[in-house]
This record gives structure tokens, sequence and C-alpha cells, in this order.
């Protein structure tokens, strides 16, 4: 008998079976859509993937193009994902710390937030005077000067784990390693563009100038560093801001192809730098497209690199990938329960196929975590890996008719999105004209209208609601003598320094951004961090000759 | 008389997506939202609130913001602005019980609903004498 018309026949027997248990039964939603708001069918059978070259095409073995099931061959087999939690409060006293704690707990990277007080180009000690003291070590720990940096890494075992960084430009952290000579494995989250337009980081410099030093930290660690991959393309603050899955991945590779576009406008060939750049994208706690998400996207940067930029090197196709599980999606109401949407959201990405996961605490939705809950997030990562069983065998869920329908649909949507974004002159323009904030501002409209009409449902928040219980946790509260050392040893360092040779590398930095003088500005951070200058004077010098940015329209 | 609203954001934090979730939920609830983006100082708030003839004043905060709101407190006592302030975000206990003594009108957290929001606001406004802005 044939086969095809003995499937036919059964789905069909099927068909009525479901008709008629609905007509029993009333159906449960008047929709069934994911995250991206993609239509869910009740069931995926071989219909929805039935073309005989699919495997090959679509999938491939891991290791292989288009590396849908993974970028390595073996995958978590012999190297699990790097468990790799999120650090950054109060002084680098404490980022020591608490890095240490972790790393003796089985966590096997770092990952390193700079301060917003560091974000914004401020130093400690003109943070406490401009602006306010409360700032210092409230969100992310403040990373001056190499002094700074120095303490942060003391007895980390750096020669053993990378680091992940989120340092934007003028790259002040990174270039404190190279000062150092502290030079880990490391991936550094400088995508301009998220920054940019999720962050609203115009107020520190205008794109152009962003674009500029990206391209030139990218440019010089191609050609002066092996381990440093200077460029993860950030998917991750489009979704926080309020992005759905399928925008995100569209924006995050839109953003990619830009980057790609620029380095190569600045004459370094696609091999040198494209092996170097890796994925960030965020965890969020629909499991089935968050797994396929990952798996589309590895699938369409490999086809972007291969097909668009005819990358030679097969390093250059592979996208490797970190997930943080989402925040967002966290509540104050019934705080707890965080624990177990972290564990389904980091179940999810490693499912998808993530090379490095942080985990949530539980408490970061109320404040800093505390070092309790942190530790639970690291160890619901060796529980999925070591309890589950779902790390032993290479993409578990491969072949699942959901699974491979949904990475294909999630795939065309997002083609979509970037050809629209192609379309209007790329990833520069429509940052700078307001295309991509304004899609990320229509997503939370819609997300605001679905949480009101219950259609979405958060648990303890819209449906389920307990009374409040606030008693459970610690809030966060810095140490003032750490604040107070950290700023005295910055006013020190600037005080006790060669000033003729600091005003020089400073003065030097100048021209090199004012393109009167050439150089690599990324070189001449590094040259001005060597004669002891700070965070807080490189981001000045610079901002004297670009500026400070314009926003995009609001609302 | 419709409601007329300031929403900023002060200070050094870019995190935006829970003001604009909120700047929606007023306007649905037929409140005239001002909605002035991220990196607003005390300045730029007191002239908005000014030039602009607000009922109130929202101020989101999600990484610390809040440090600056008793700067911003003083700064409409001393000019007599005699607008109210409401605080919404990740606010701590302790700091909420401390700025409420110094005189925040309302405190709004994650998850609060649009519609409470919006009650909220209106009893706030509502209870005033009717008149606006400077005294």
């Amino acid at each position: 008998m044939d086969q095809k018309l003995d499937l036919d026949k059964s789905l069909r027997k099927w068909e009525e079976g479901y008709d008629a248990s609905l007509g029993k039964v009333p159906i449960r939603k008047k929709k069934f859509t994911t995250q991206s708001e993609i239509t869910v069918e009740p069931l995926y059978t071989p219909r929805q993937i039935s073309e005989s070259d699919y495997y090959l095409e679509k999938l491939g073995f891991p290791g292989q193009y288009p590396y849908t099931r993974g970028v390595y061959p073996s995958m978590y087999r012999n190297r699990l994902w790097t468990k790799r939690l999120l650090v950054g409060y109060g002084a680098p006293e404490d980022l020591n710390e608490r890095n240490k704690m972790l790393l003796s707990a089985g966590e096997t990277g770092l990952n390193v937030t700079g301060s917003s007080v560091s974000m914004r180009g401020y130093d400690t000690d003109q943070m406490a005077e401009e602006l306010d003291r409360g700032y210092v070590g409230m969100y992310g720990t403040p990373l001056d000067s190499v002094l700074d940096t120095d303490i942060s890494l003391e007895d980390i075992p750096i020669d053993k784990v990378s680091v992940n960084y989120s340092d934007q430009a003028p790259f002040v952290s990174t270039a404190t390693h190279f000062v150092l000579d502290k030079i880990v494995g490391s991936t550094n989250h400088a995508d301009c563009f998220s920054h940019w337009i999720s962050c609203a980081m115009y107020i520190v410099f205008p794109l152009d100038a962003h674009v500029r030093m990206t391209v030139d930290l990218v440019k010089w660690c191609s050609r002066n560093v092996r381990r440093w991959h200077p460029l993860s393309i950030i998917g991750q603050h489009y979704s926080q801001n309020g992005a759905t899955p399928v925008q995100e991945l569209a924006f995050t590779l839109a953003s990619g192809i830009a980057h790609v576009d620029n380095c190569l406008k600045a004459g370094v060939d696609i091999d040198e730098f494209a092996p170097r750049i890796s994925g960030f994208f965020d965890g969020q706690i629909n499991v089935f497209e968050l797994a396929a998400k990952l798996r589309a996207a590895r699938r369409m940067w490999a086809s972007i690199m291969k097909n668009r930029f005819k990358a030679k090197d097969q390093r250059s196709w592979q996208l490797r990938i970190h997930v943080q599980t989402s925040g967002v999606e966290l509540t104050r109401q019934v705080p707890h329960l965080n624990i177990a949407r972290v564990a389904l959201q980091a179940l999810g990405a490693v499912l998808g196929g993530c090379n490095s996961l942080h985990t949530d605490s539980w408490d970061e939705a109320i404040t800093i975590p505390s070092e309790k809950s942190a530790l639970l997030a690291l160890m619901t990562q060796h529980v999925i890996s070591e309890e589950t069983g779902v790390a032993d065998v290479i993409d578990p869920l491969g072949g699942s008719y959901y699974l491979e329908s949904l990475t294909d649909k999630i795939e065309q949507e997002a083609w979509k999105i970037i050809e629209d974004i192609d379309a209007r002159g790329g990833m520069m323009k429509a940052a700078k004209d307001g295309y991509v904030y304004r899609n990320i501002s229509n997503s939370v409209r819609r997300s605001l209208i679905a949480v009101k009409n219950k259609e979405k449902v958060i648990v303890g928040v819209n449906e389920f609601c307990q009374p409040e219980d606030e008693s459970s946790f610690e809030s966060f509260k810095i140490d003032p003598e750490l604040v107070d050392r950290q700023i005295e040893r910055t006013k020190r360092l600037r005080k006790e320094r060669d000033q003729a040779k600091a005003k020089a590398a400073l003065d030097e930095l100048r021209l090199i951004a004012e393109g009167s003088r050439d150089g690599n500005i990324f070189q001449g951070v590094i040259d001005a961090i060597k004669v002891d200058c700070t965070r807080g004077e490189i981001t000045r010098a610079l901002q004297d000759v670009y500026g400070k940015g314009k926003p995009y329209a609001g609302v | 008389m419709a409601i007329r609203m300031l929403l900023a954001k002060i200070g050094i934090d870019g995190h935006d997506r829970g003001i604009r979730f909120v700047a929606y939920s007023l306007r649905d609830g037929g409140i005239e939202v001002i909605y002035t983006g991220p990196w607003q100082t005390i300045d730029s708030v007191v002239k908005t609130a000014i030039e602009e003839d607000v009922n109130l004043v929202g101020i989101s905060t999600l990484g610390g913001d809040y440090v600056l709101i008793p700067k911003l407190l003083q700064r409409f006592k001393r000019e007599k602005i005699d607008i109210p302030i409401i605080l919404g975000g990740i606010i701590p206990t302790d700091v909420e019980e401390s700025l409420k003594e110094k005189g925040v009108a309302a405190f709004f957290h994650p998850g609060a609903s649009s519609e409470s929001i919006v009650e909220a606001i209106k009893k706030i406004v509502e209870g005033r004498s009717g008149s606006r802005s400077q005294v």
C-alpha cells in the first residue's frame, strides 16, 4: 500500500476525531500562538517537513553546515556548555569574591557586567561628585582603571576560564586586560546596534562613532590576539526591550550583517575576523520557540556568511551562542516561582544547543542577587546537565515535527524582516530612523494588550494570584567602605601618574578619533591606559571629538 | 479636563520597556502622557513639568535611579512646585518607606495592572483642590 495515501487517510481520521472531541469539550484558547505570535497547530506530522532533501539541506550533522544541530560534532558529549553567571555589583573586590565562589561551585566561565556608571563613561569619583554616590556599585561593578580590573581578577585562573564582558565603546575594560597582560579567552558584548537602540546608548556617543570604535576593536583583536572574540552580536537587548523572538533574531542578524559590512569596508578580510563573531540571545520561557530560535540563528548565520559574504573558512560560518535567561519574564509576585521559570528557560537554551549560559537568580526581579540565590541559579544548570539526561544526546529534539516546523517558520519570518531592513538601506539606517525601535514598541504594545485581556497568562500576576510575600528576600546593600576605597584608588591613580604622559596620550587619542592622525582608536585607548588614564577621561576625550548622540523618535 | 502627566526616567539607567508599557496603559486610560525618554535630569524634569503644566510627574526606576528622587523632591519643594511625584519600578522596601516619608505620592511595582495604575493616578489628581502646577 502507498505509504503517503496511508498517512493522508490516518491524518483525516485523526482530524475527525479531533473535531469530534472539541465538539464535546470546547477548545481551551481562542488561538494558540508562540511568543512571536506564530500560530501553533494542534499537531505536527511528517506533512510539515516532507521534502525529500530536507535533512541534509536544513539540518545536516552537528559540526557541519548549516549547523542547525550544533556547531561542534560532539556537542555536550565531551564538552558541556559553559556555565557562566553574570555578575556585577558593588566594588571590584565584590566581583572578585562572587566569581571565586561561583567557580568553586562548578561555574566554568565568567560573565562580567560593568556598572551603569562605567557604561555611561563615568569614573566612580566623578559619578559621586556629579550625580550621586548612591549609584556606585548599584548596578554592575564599576571598573575605572587597570587597578580595578586587576583586583577583579585576583586569584582567578584566567588561563582556564574565559570571560564574557559587557564592555562597550571605547572598550576600556578590554584594553585593561591587554595592558595587564591578563589575556583570557573572552567574548565581548560589543554590539553597538543593540546597545544603541535598546539600551539608549546614544547618551555616550553617536552611532557612527560607536561603529568606528567597534571596527577598530575588531581589527586590532583580529591582528594582535588569538583567543579574544571582540564582537558578540546581541539579541538579548532587543528582546528584553520588548522584541518578539522572531524580531530579536532578525535584528541581531541584521546587526551582524552591518558589522561585517563595516569591517569589510575598513579593509579587514572576512575570514580574518568572522570566526570570532558570536551570538548572544535571550532565553524565553517558551521552550520550543527558544530551541527553534537558536537552531534557526545558526542556520541563518551560516547561510549569510557562506552565501552573502562568501566566507571560505568554515569557522566563519559557525555562530557560537551565549544565552541569558529572560529577566523580564521573572516576577516580583510569588518570587520563588522564578526558580522554576529559570529552569525552564535554561532547558530551552540547552535543547537549542547553546554554547554558554547564564541563569538568572530568582530574586533578580527585586534586587541584586544574593550569594545564595546566585548559587541556586548556577546549580540549576548542574541539574540540567547531570540529572535530566538532555545533555547526553546531541540535539535531542531534532526531528520533532513541531520543532523543525517552528524552526523553519521562525527562519522564514526573520528573513522577511531582514529583507525589509536591507530594502531600507541596512541596519545603520534602520537604527537611526527609529524603524527598529518602533517595531519593538509595537510589540510592547501588543504584549500589554495580551496581558490585560489574559490571552497571555503570567502566573501569580494576572492569574492564580497569591497574597504578596516580601519578607523572604534580603535587599542588596553596598559596603560603603569598599566604595570609599575605590573612589580613593581612582583619585590617587590620577594624582600620582606622570601627568605629561597622560595628557599626551589623551591628545593623541583625540587626534586619531578626529582623523588628523592615522591610527587605531583601540590602540589609542590601550596607550592611554598604559599611562594610567581612567575610563572617564578616555570617554570624555572621545566625546570631545564625537559629542553625544541624539535620541530617535519616542513612544 | 483630561489629566496631563509627565513620564520620565532620570539618571543613568536606559531600561525603558517598563515606562513605555506604562505610557501606553495611561494613554489607553484617557490620560495625556508626555514621555521624555531616558537620561532626563532633575533640571529637565522641572522644566518640562512647568512648561507642560502637568498634574502629575511619574518617574520610572530600574537600575537604581531612585537615588535621585530625594534631590528631585527637594527641588520641587524649593521652587514651590506643587505637583505630586509618583514612582514605578524596582524599589527596595526600605527605600520606599523613606521616600514615602519624604513625599512620594504613590509607588507601583512590576506587575501592577494598567487599571490599578490609572485608578490610583485619578484618585491622586482628583483628591487635590484642582489647582495645577505652581502655587
